[in-house]
């Protein structure tokens, strides 16, 4: 052993290269031999080989946790005592609960909706003009900031200041409303309005995305359909309506989804703002403060199932209309 | 139905390259009209200006009548069949030909009885519930032109509506986009690159180069009087021969023997030093198998042949000749002009199939030399075209159309009857 790792005269150090060498010869003649006859390696090492790792972290980072959870779901507080399906009904019939999937219901409808509407026809305004990559990358922006620094930044929108002699407003909009002689707002802590303010916050973030796809969607429509529906005698609406709209329906509905499920997961943002709070929780910020605030696991577990339960028709309906469009094409 | 003017139309583009360079042309009510040229001619350019898809830079474009300079696309109630079909993907067959329909808010019975009619001529009707993936290339350009046909629009505008399709199908559509103009008697303009469309359907062809026009005539005169060299060398295929030439009195001297020119055209040449003569390869025949009473009125010569393509109803024979450099120069730069690749100088010669002329031998062929043209090599202009003998030709062309148009009428309107006042309604 210690031949190999230590050389003094040249010689011993030549004769190290050429063991080395031939190391590296013998090694990579294995694995050229392995790969050349693959023919000598059963199916199933091969397959294995492949899905193995994959299926294991799988198993291990996403199949466990689930079952557990959801087993979980049915257990009380500390995990010890199974009490059925006592944890859903709680939320179910509990006012407080009941609050925080009104909420839910409410990001899931506006957030997709208003975002997809916004986005679709900011990028068909901007198409092909002159400031378009400037007016869609104005647009884009607030999709590099995390979540957390655009809860920030619009609490400090929302801030609010006592109208008093001597006191300024440091927030921007209730600077606003001092300026045109209204009075100052507590922005987030009247409900119901305050989850409008905070949704506002998610269109804000989610804008660009939709403009970015639904952008790229309403280029891939071919010049010469939008020449010969110019010739049929469609006008400026009616493009949009007729032509542009149904082109790029799979888009849309990919868009639809993809932030539907975001605003279902939707967490940051209402803890940096109001931390749920003033009647502004959502599901999955309830999740977190009952599991790892309030300790009550069993009820956290409950809530994460229902927000996994809720995801699911949503994935579903974009895995079929994918399919549909490719049928299409 | 309407005539379709152009005023010295240029279309410049914002570097100052100008696609089409001062066209002029009118087209006929109810005549069809072909653009064609080498890809980047303008002909694509000259057919968005028409039909309102591409701004004009000057000059005056006169539909029926009135000048379209500054309306839109739509205002000018015209149908143009695009080379990609251009169907709404999202629209079953029926909606996709009743799309202009519905959008001028016709009332529905109408759009049905309409569209049924178009489904009929086309012979969609087994398809008009399937979305266009769904269907083959020709269908889906039938369905293209079913919405072109549905809208009784001034004129059609075809952007080589071929060019996707294959051999076979290319040449039943060919026939039914012909078919199809005859009977409804609608001006039409048709833009290809393909030669065998320009010369089966066009009434008129118009030839351009470089976004000028070259010549506009029927496909006859421009096969049998082209006007220059880019003319002759683009109308027939194989391409027209040509081969360098010295005149001598009334003789041309050719590699191919000498050619004897009748005293009007040995007068229209006189006085040029270096010549292009151009031979088309059907004036050409193997010398064994040409008649007796026919032989005095060309010239034979001997020349090896070094490629024989035999293709059943035909065979040609490729025979290369020497031409001094600046002729093989020129010769190259023309071929590259209309889109193809000659390497060589070389003739090719159309035979009979019967004939026993073999690869590498030397063989004897006799040339018709009534039908040759004679170019000036520096300015490409042919020196013996007798312009009266192709307007001629041109002119019988027009008198058959109009005569088919109105047969085509008589019969229309009594299969119809009284239905055609409805329609036109």
């Amino acid at each position: 052993m210690e031949w190999l790792l230590e050389a003094n005269t040249a010689g011993h150090k030549f004769a190290l290269m050429a063991i080395a060498i031939l190391l590296f010869a013998v090694v990579m003649g294995g694995i050229l031999f392995a790969v050349d006859r693959p023919k000598r390696v059963p199916t199933w090492v091969v397959v294995a080989g492949f899905l193995g790792p994959t299926l294991l972290l799988l198993v291990v980072g996403l199949v466990y946790p689930a079952l557990s959870t959801i087993r979980g779901s049915f257990y009380d507080k500390t995990g010890d005592e199974f009490i059925g399906l006592d944890n859903y009904a709680r939320i179910f019939t509990d006012d407080g609960f009941q609050r925080v999937l009104l909420n839910t219901a409410l990001w899931v409808v506006l957030v997709p909706l208003v975002t997809t509407a916004l986005g679709l026809v900011y990028a068909y305004l901007v198409d092909r003009t002159r400031f378009e990559s400037l007016a869609k990358a104005l647009v884009f922006l607030p999709m590099a900031i995390s979540m957390v620094g655009a809860g920030v930044i619009w609490r400090f929108v929302y801030e609010f200041r006592p109208d008093q002699p001597g006191v300024n407003q440091i927030g921007l909009l209730n600077q606003l409303l001092v300026l045109v002689g209204i009075e100052p707002q507590q922005f987030l802590l009247t409900a119901p309005a305050n989850t409008l303010y905070l949704i506002v916050v998610m269109i804000w973030i989610q804008a660009g995305f939709a403009m970015t796809v639904l952008s790229a969607a309403i280029k891939a429509i071919p010049d010469d359909v939008v020449e010969a529906a110019r010739l049929d005698g469609v006008g400026g609406f009616q493009m949009f309506r007729y032509v542009t709209v149904p082109s790029i329906r799979p888009a849309l509905v990919v868009v639809l989804t993809t932030i539907a499920i975001v605003t279902l997961k939707v967490f940051d943002v209402v803890r940096t703002m109001t931390g749920g709070n003033f009647g502004t929780s959502v599901v999955a910020n309830e999740f977190y403060t009952q599991a790892f605030r309030q300790f009550n696991f069993g009820l956290g577990a409950a809530l994460a199932v229902l927000l996994f339960v809720l995801v699911v028709p949503i994935i579903a309906y974009n895995v079929r209309q994918l399919r549909l469009s490719e049928e299409i094409r | 139905m309407a005539s379709i003017e152009m005023k010295n139309i240029v279309k410049q583009y914002g570097d100052g390259f100008p696609a089409v360079n001062d066209v002029s042309l009118d087209i006929a009510d109810g005549e069809f009209m072909i653009l064609v040229g080498p890809s980047g001619c303008g002909k694509s350019t000259l057919l968005r200006m028409i039909v309102g898809l591409e701004d004009i830079t000057s000059g005056d474009m006169v539909i029926g009548g009135k000048r379209v300079n500054d309306l839109a696309p739509r205002d000018r109630n015209l149908s143009m069949v695009f080379q990609n079909y251009a169907l709404y993907p999202h629209m079953t067959v029926f909606e996709n030909i009743a799309f202009p329909l519905r959008l001028a808010k016709m009332p529905d019975d109408e759009v049905r009885r309409r569209v049924t009619e178009a489904s009929d001529v086309l012979e969609l009707k087994e398809h008009l519930e399937r979305k266009p993936a769904n269907l083959s290339g020709g269908q889906r350009q039938r369905v293209a032109m079913g919405r072109a046909i549905v809208r009784q629009a001034e004129a059609f505008l075809f952007d080589e509506p071929l060019s996707n399709l294959d051999a076979k199908l290319r040449g039943q559509m060919r026939t039914e986009i012909s078919r199809l103009q005859r009977r409804l008697g609608i001006t039409t303009v048709y833009v290809t690159h393909d030669q065998t469309e320009a010369m089966t359907l066009g009434d008129r062809v118009c030839v351009l180069r470089k976004g000028k026009i070259q010549q506009v005539a029927s496909p006859r005169e421009l096969y049998e009087q082209p006007v220059n060299l880019f003319v002759a060398g683009f109308i027939g295929s194989p391409p027209m021969n040509f081969l360098p030439a010295t005149p001598e009195g009334d003789r041309l001297k050719t590699p191919f023997g000498d050619i004897v020119l009748d005293e009007k055209r040995a007068a229209a040449v006189a006085g040029h030093e270096l010549l292009l003569v151009g031979i088309r390869p059907e004036y050409f025949e193997d010398a064994s198998l040409v008649d007796e009473a026919k032989r005095p009125v060309g010239s034979t010569f001997r020349a090896r042949v070094d490629v024989t393509e035999w293709l059943g109803d035909s065979q040609y024979a490729y025979i290369p000749y020497d031409a001094p450099d600046s002729i093989k120069a020129q010769l190259r730069d023309l071929s590259k002009e209309l889109d193809s690749e000659e390497l060589r100088t070389q003739a090719i010669v159309s035979i009979d199939a019967t004939s026993r002329i073999r690869e590498g031998r030397d063989a004897e062929f006799w040339l018709d030399s009534r039908k040759v043209h004679v170019f000036d090599p520096e300015s490409g202009d042919n020196l013996t075209r007798d312009a009266e003998a192709g307007a001629e030709l041109t002119r019988l062309a027009t008198e058959d159309r109009l005569e088919h148009a109105q047969e085509a009428q008589g019969r229309d309107s009594d299969a119809r009857g009284g239905a055609t006042a409805v329609s036109v309604g």
